[in-house]
């Protein structure tokens, strides 16, 4: 980059000069300074191949390391998808799609098994995802009452317009929406198959799922000493089984505060995304989290997708400090610095070849 | 009866209103009464015609009651006039009194509105029209609508950003139909309306559109529009600081009247300029003369004159004292003769040129006297000369040349009241004016005054300039019965002792016309000085103090056709019947008494003296100087009584009375005796040709319209370098034939055709945008009113702008105020160029209202052609640095900033529909609604705004010495269609980057919708500031900041608002996703890739254009960077690159057997 001060000197002491004479006549003459004349000192680049040529290469030079880097970081990432859907017919989970309702009473179950040929090392987080499920259509993402989950007591009596027509079922529901209507109400259960064939099932930590300021702050269930006594006089969504005072025995994690309905309602950015649905924490550092081996998975197959074509996964995953596994960052760091490495090295040519031409004496016409 | 003083405002038809002296007239008043005996009035024109000399009007005849105050309680008649018109020049109407006897009146008994009261104490009468009925508001077409170039073009892209936000919708709405119509059931997330009914997808793909409308209307830059009218005000603001536009003298900067036009400055193509007052500075200057053969050079005046082009206060202070220094000998020289009045002129000067300093900011004193005008210093040869005569002989050549310059005009002489009135009547001139209540108060004022005077002649300590006058009885007296002026006389020597100290002749000319002052002005610094004129006498004081009263015979006014106007008296001595006669040279020499028939021994002298006569009247047009002839004929008692008669038959007749006066008239005109010739120079204004060379080598057209006569036009046209003695070949059209100007125009159409087209070099240059096409520029034409008017009717005008696309200069003379509005109009039309007009009196303001840039000067004529301009200047010289300099900052700022606000609001909006494709085309925003609005309120709306005021891409020095730059701005290539779609392609590109990158980086994740948005929005704020970044070209503090401060902000609110908004604003409730961003390394990995892609092909191409094909600007802005030395060599060297590329097809051109003006 090309840059040159050319600082001129202010010459601001003259303003006001007229009134110096001992007259004093006020002149409409204008300041005579830096600022009012244009001519406060600039740095004026001039982008030429010359001058922006280190650029070039210092851009690249940078990314290809972070780019390499985010790839491998990505690569040892460990990532298992076990789609439980059960389109096809095949699939253990094809009866319970089939019959779908929301308010089956008879929860339907299915057991999909798989196998993880490497070891997950650190604490492995296990996330639904739902596809083609569009959580971010507009009329979808504005039904809900955040001050009713934030424990408004007005707003639970009287939910905000927003819910309609999820907002009153004979009683104010609580929680109101579509949003909250709709939630993800599957059961996953993981278990671990030991070479002698016994299950074990693994321990699913349901608690930290959700942002800490979600879980604080921002919902919270309305004040009283009793959650059922609290959300007496208000209705279930219409699609719920239960109440929202009975979402977990735990109180603090029922009720608005639930985690799992907290991260539900972080509505997602695409149609296909993932959940964070449990963490299974590293026992001690001798064994890894999930050895290598068969498991199986047991799903309490309620959630309907087969309306809108949808796929529902259980996704296992290490993380890093980069999130879940994508490789995409990666390759594009390498690939955006090997451009510029090789645009600065065009450039340099261009320099050579046309370069000398401007900064001698050739004006250009 | 009482007289109260009424706002104009309040003014009704048949009202009677009293004006006094130097008040503008506040109606169109039937004049009835006046305090001149003779029951004329003086009125100036200037604010309504531009002409600056004094207009008589008379009392309605029989109306006239002298000496008498005027009683409007007397008048019982009935005024019949025609309806209100705006004819300046006819009016007609009757008086008829109670025993039905009629009076007719006409234009000469109407004082009209907006022209001011001179030289007559009070002027009463009744009015006739009042407010928008009175000519003068009936000529004012009104303003006209001004918008900008860039505006409209820019009007035009607004609607494709229409039609592309129409687009986007529409695919929104099919989008999301479609999108419906897929779903054989209703999934749990679509939600259905209140009674729980889905709508038809076809219905809800409708709701969409306008949904979307609504989602997307950014895309429509409505704040651009606001945008663009701060950042004019801050270019004003910045044209009205510079300080090189100040001026000094005037205390006035330079006035932008038009707040939104500053950017068409920088693209003008045709200047049509005013000459009077204009070019020049409408002051006559008395350079040379030449006396019975005898030339005489004026060196020292010349010499003055010089110094005093500077016009600078310091430069003047100094000039005084150099031409002082040089002069003493002469004073002293000629006080031996003629006392110390010499001395005292000297103190005169001393004393208005100190004046003129003090009183710098009002207008100048009065018409023509300013002490660049008055002030003459004698050459020292030919005062020698004059002394020896008037030693010697009480007449001869000399005396009689001087006698001449003295007498023959029309010049009144006015006191210094009537002056110091004008000042006062200048500054306070805002509407109120006096009806006949002051008269009352004046009355009794001016006895008291009249006694204070006396007094004052005792006391004596402020010296009543004629108080010790003892030789000038009759001077006294005349001033003292003429009028009431001179008790204020008193008054006048209170504020200023210095110059009543003179205690000389402080007698001041209202001049009709600039000449006729600057000559009675010279006369006098020869000791001629002309102290009184009534309707029959005129007196004349001596270089000796001898008064002579002529008795005046007869003045045979001034005409067109004549060219002459003369002066018939009886001198006072030798009771001799004398005319003395000036005029144009060819008026004058061809009436010479026979001194080319006969060859007798004293004609033969005679003839000597006018051949030399003529021989320095060709040098002097050759200086651009206006020439008179001045003669004498010595007429017997005889043969005038016999010419006197016939004179009055004619002035009685009534029938053809024109024809017939001029008939006596030329009748008694001939056989002069030349007595010498004057060479006045109209001065240019300073550095007019500089100027109009660098106007023209940034490839603007001058043309100058002027309703002076050609002749003067011609040599103005010269001396400013419009016309090239030896470049140009300059075609004059002149002409009362339709036939023959066809005829003409065909013919120069052709061989112009011809010559343009010969060399193949020329059309080589014509293709390359930057190329001189000064070739086929060479051709002059001067085309003068009538021909014009048939030049321009319908089956001619085709021709006519077609030559005039190949003329370099174009002049035209005696062209009416509607002329040079047509000529105007014409070619902004035919030719769809941007133009400008730049005058200074009211005549230009048709033409300043019709181009497209309006420019007044405000000098000497009223203030019309300010009110009506877009921007008012006190030179023509700062119309080079308005234009080439701020003109061409403004357009490529604001053209920058106008293509940088459709690229900013295109590729924030495209974010926001490229999500569409993953929300169902439900129009949902993954941006927090309030983030948005405020991303283009306060994020990004200061640094555009920024860089449309205070962008710099090239000095203003070196602006100024390569005018060749103005020329992007001309041919619009800030700003194109092309530009445009560019700037869009690229915020298509940016937008698809800043979405797809994080689009990429988070899909399959669990991020929300806001969450996902954030990193967008973030990327977007970088992207578009570096974007600006890129396109800034010179970085300032202020630049600094505020970019800087952009981003601040946007990070401070953003987290700020995060924050604290716990469950505020659903649905996005922003809560923690800022920060929860901040503290994700992902979020900074993807806002480095996304802004370096984006903006990555807009940085290269910058780059490879700069290196491989820069423009002249970046060669300006490289020859900055050079030391002084270094840039002015290459400047220099560009320069002559330039010239050398020309010069070959200019040589070949002229070998090219095209009829080439070299002499």
């Amino acid at each position: 980059m090309a840059s040159s001060y050319n600082a001129k000197e202010e010459d601001g002491h003259l303003s006001g000069s007229a009134g110096l004479g001992g007259t004093a006549i006020r002149t409409r003459k204008p300041d005579n300074t830096a600022f009012k004349q244009q001519r406060l000192p600039a740095w004026q680049p001039i982008l030429t191949a010359g001058t922006v040529l280190p650029a070039f290469f210092v851009i690249g030079l940078i990314f290809i390391p972070i780019g390499i880097g985010l790839f491998v970081t990505s690569n040892n990432i460990k990532e298992i998808e076990i789609e439980y859907t059960g389109t096809d017919m095949s699939s253990p989970c094809f009866n319970c799609s089939q019959n779908f309702s929301w308010n089956s009473t008879t929860p339907c179950k299915c057991v999909l098994s798989f196998t993880l040929d490497q070891p997950f090392e650190s604490n492995v987080f296990m996330y639904y995802g739902l596809s083609n499920f569009y959580q971010n259509h507009r009329r979808y993402v504005k039904s809900r009452d955040d001050s009713q989950l934030n424990g408004d007591l007005n707003s639970l009596k009287d939910p905000s317009k927003e819910c309609e027509p999820y907002r009153v079922n004979e009683k104010p529901i609580a929680p109101c929406g579509a949003i909250a209507n709709s939630m993800f109400n599957d059961t996953l259960d993981l278990f671990y198959i030991d070479p002698n064939g016994t299950k074990n099932q693994i321990p699913l930590v349901k608690k930290g799922i959700a942002w800490w300021t979600d879980k604080h702050v921002k919902f919270r269930n309305p004040a009283g000493s009793n959650l059922t006594a609290v959300f007496i006089d208000t209705a279930k969504p219409v699609n719920w089984r239960k109440p929202v005072y009975e979402l977990d025995t735990d109180s603090e994690n029922n009720g608005f505060i639930n985690e799992d309905f907290i991260v539900w309602m972080r509505t997602a950015a695409l149609p296909t995304f993932r959940k964070l649905y449990r963490i299974i924490q590293k026992k001690n550092n001798m064994t890894p989290t999930l050895p290598r081996g068969n498991y199986t998975l047991e799903v309490t197959y309620n959630y309907p997708v087969r309306s809108f074509e949808g796929r529902k996964r259980m996704i296992l995953s290490t993380i890093s400090w980069m999130g879940g596994k994508n490789p995409f960052l990666g390759i594009a760091y390498i690939t955006v610095g090997s451009i510029c490495f090789f645009l600065g090295v065009v450039l340099l040519f261009i320099h050579h070849k046309y370069g000398n031409r401007n900064n001698s004496s050739d004006i250009p016409n | 009866m009482r007289l109260v003083k009424r706002r104009w405002k309040d003014v009704r038809v048949g009202d009677f209103v009293r004006v006094l002296s130097n008040q503008i007239i506040p109606a169109d008043i039937l004049l009835l009464h006046t305090s001149d005996p003779n029951g004329v009035c003086h009125m100036e024109t200037a604010n309504l015609d531009g002409e600056t000399n004094l207009k008589q009007r008379r009392v309605v005849p029989g109306f006239s009651t002298p000496g008498k105050p005027f009683q409007p309680q007397t008048f019982s008649s009935t005024v019949v006039c025609e309806n209100p018109n705006n004819n300046l020049n006819v009016f007609k109407g009757y008086v008829e009194r109670p025993d039905k006897r009629r009076t007719g009146f006409g234009i000469d008994s109407l004082l009209l509105r907006g022209c001011t009261v001179r030289n007559t104490d009070d002027a009463a009468g009744i009015v006739v029209y009042a407010g928008q009925e009175t000519k003068s508001m009936l000529n004012n077409s009104g303003p006209r609508y001004k918008r900008s170039k860039i505006e409209r073009k820019m009007n035009t892209d607004v609607l494709f950003c229409m039609l592309l936000l129409f687009f986007m919708c529409l695919i929104g709405a099919l989008g999301h139909s479609i999108w419906l119509e897929t779903f054989t059931t209703m999934p749990s997330y679509i939600v259905p309306d209140r009674n729980g009914n889905y709508t038809p997808s076809v219905l809800a793909g409708f709701y969409m559109f306008f949904t979307m409308i609504i989602l997307l209307q950014v895309m429509i830059p409505v704040s651009l529009y606001v945008s663009i009218e701060l950042v004019k005000m801050g270019q004003i603001f910045f044209i009205t600081q510079d300080v090189e536009l100040y001026d000094e003298e005037l205390d006035s900067r330079v006035q932008c009247r038009a707040l939104n036009i500053t950017e068409d400055l920088g693209q003008i193509q045709y200047v049509f300029s005013d000459k009077t007052g204009t070019l020049t500075e409408n002051k006559m200057v008395f350079r040379r003369c030449t006396i019975v053969g005898t030339e005489y050079r004026h060196d020292e005046n010349a010499a003055r004159l010089a110094v005093v082009s500077g016009a600078n206060e310091e430069e003047e202070d100094t000039l005084y004292q150099q031409t002082k220094l040089p002069k003493l000998p002469l004073e002293e020289l000629q006080d031996s003769h003629t006392g110390d009045k010499n001395h005292a002129n000297t103190q005169v000067t001393a004393a208005n040129r100190h004046r003129s300093r003090v009183a710098a900011g009002a207008q100048c004193d009065m018409a023509f006297s300013t002490p660049l005008e008055t002030v003459v210093v004698p050459d020292r040869k030919l005062t020698l000369e004059v002394d020896r005569q008037m030693a010697s002989i009480l007449s001869g050549p000399y005396l009689d040349f001087f006698l001449a310059l003295a007498i023959c005009n029309t010049v009144v002489v006015s006191t210094v009241t009537a002056q110091r009135q004008r000042d006062k009547g200048r500054s306070n001139s805002d509407g109120s004016f006096h009806i006949m209540g002051q008269w009352f108060r004046k009355g009794s004022l001016r006895n008291v005054f009249s006694s204070m005077k006396f007094f004052k002649r005792d006391g004596e300590t402020l010296a009543d300039p004629f108080a010790k006058d003892e030789d000038e009885p009759d001077m006294f007296h005349s001033s003292d019965v003429s009028d009431s002026t001179t008790g204020q006389k008193v008054l006048s020597s209170e504020g200023e002792v210095k110059r009543s100290l003179s205690r000389t002749e402080e007698v001041c000319y209202e001049a009709h016309s600039p000449d006729e002052a600057a000559l009675i002005h010279a006369a006098k610094a020869y000791g001629f000085t002309m102290v009184e004129r009534t309707p029959y006498h005129v007196t004349v004081k001596l270089p000796d103090d001898t008064l002579l009263k002529f008795e005046v015979l007869d003045v045979l006014t001034f005409d067109s056709t004549r060219r002459r106007m003369s002066i018939i008296v009886r001198h006072p001595h030798t009771n001799e019947i004398i005319m003395y006669t000036k005029g144009a040279d060819s008026a004058i020499m061809e009436r010479l008494g026979n001194v080319f028939s006969d060859m007798s021994q004293v004609d033969n002298v005679a003839k000597q003296i006018a051949v030399k006569t003529q021989k320095d009247l060709d040098m002097y047009a050759r200086d651009g100087l206006r020439t008179l002839c001045f003669a004498k004929k010595v007429i017997s008692e005889k043969e005038f009584k016999a010419w006197f008669a016939i004179r009055q038959e004619a002035l009685s007749a009534i029938d053809e009375k024109e024809e017939r006066l001029m008939d006596t008239a030329t009748n008694i005109e001939n056989n002069f005796t030349l007595l010498g010739a004057t060479g006045i120079e109209d001065r240019l204004q300073e550095n007019v040709p500089e100027t109009i060379q660098a106007l023209r080598r940034a490839g603007m057209q001058v043309w100058v319209l002027t309703g002076d006569k050609p002749e003067t036009a011609i040599n103005i046209a010269y001396s400013c370098k419009l016309l090239d003695h030896e470049q140009d070949l300059v075609f004059t059209f002149s002409t009362n034939r339709k036939s023959v100007c066809k005829m003409r125009l065909e013919d120069t159409l052709g061989e112009v055709r011809r010559s343009s087209l010969s060399p193949g070099a020329e059309v080589q240059f014509r293709g390359n945008n930057s190329g001189f096409t000064l070739m086929e520029h060479s051709i002059g034409l001067v085309i003068d009113g009538p021909t014009l008017s048939m030049a321009m009717s319908d089956d001619l005008v085709e021709q006519f702008v077609e030559l005039c696309k190949h003329c370099r200069a174009v002049l035209c003379c005696r062209v009416t105020p509607l002329q040079k509005s047509s000529v105007v109009k014409l070619i902004r039309q035919k030719l769809r160029v941007m133009t400008l007009a730049i005058g200074d009196g009211a005549n230009d303001v048709n033409m300043i209202q019709a181009a497209d840039v309006g420019i007044g000067v405000s000098g000497q004529e009223g203030m019309q052609a300010v009110m009506a301009s877009d921007f008012a200047i006190t030179r023509f010289k700062h119309l080079q640095r308005l234009l080439l300099v701020h003109g061409h900052w403004c357009y490529s700022r604001l053209a920058n900033m106008v293509i940088y606000f459709f690229y900013k609001n295109v590729a924030y909006v495209n974010l926001l529909f490229w999500y569409q494709f993953y929300c169902g085309f439900s129009a949902t925003a993954m941006i927090d609604y309030w983030l948005m609005i405020l991303f283009n309120l306060l994020f990004t709306s200061a640094p555009p705004i920024m860089f449309g005021i205070m962008d710099r891409e090239v000095s203003d020095s070196t602006l100024l010495s390569l005018p060749e730059l103005y020329k992007t701005g001309q041919h619009s290539e800030g700003y194109r269609r092309s530009t445009f779609w560019i700037a869009i392609l690229d915020a298509f590109y940016q937008s698809l980057v800043c979405f797809f990158i994080p689009y990429w980086t988070y899909n399959g994740s669990d991020i929300g919708i806001f969450s996902f948005g954030t990193p967008m929005n973030t990327v977007s704020l970088f992207t578009i500031i570096l974007h600006l970044a890129i396109e800034i070209k010179s970085w300032t503090v202020v630049h600094w900041v505020i970019m800087i401060g952009s981003v601040l902000a946007y990070f401070i609110v953003t987290l700020a608002y995060s924050a604290i908004c716990t469950s505020c604003n659903p649905p996005s409730n922003p809560y923690w996703i800022m920060h929860k961003q901040m503290a994700d390394p992902m979020f900074y990995l993807v806002c480095t890739l996304t802004t370096v892609v984006a903006l990555l092909p807009r940085y290269t191409l910058h780059v490879l254009r700069g290196t491989l094909a820069p423009s002249p600007h970046l060669g300006a802005r490289q020859l900055e960077r050079l030391p002084p030395s270094r840039r002015e060599q290459r400047i220099r060297e560009w320069r002559g690159l330039r010239d050398t590329c020309i010069s070959p097809s200019l040589r070949s051109q002229e070998h090219s057997s095209s009829p080439c003006p070299t002499a």
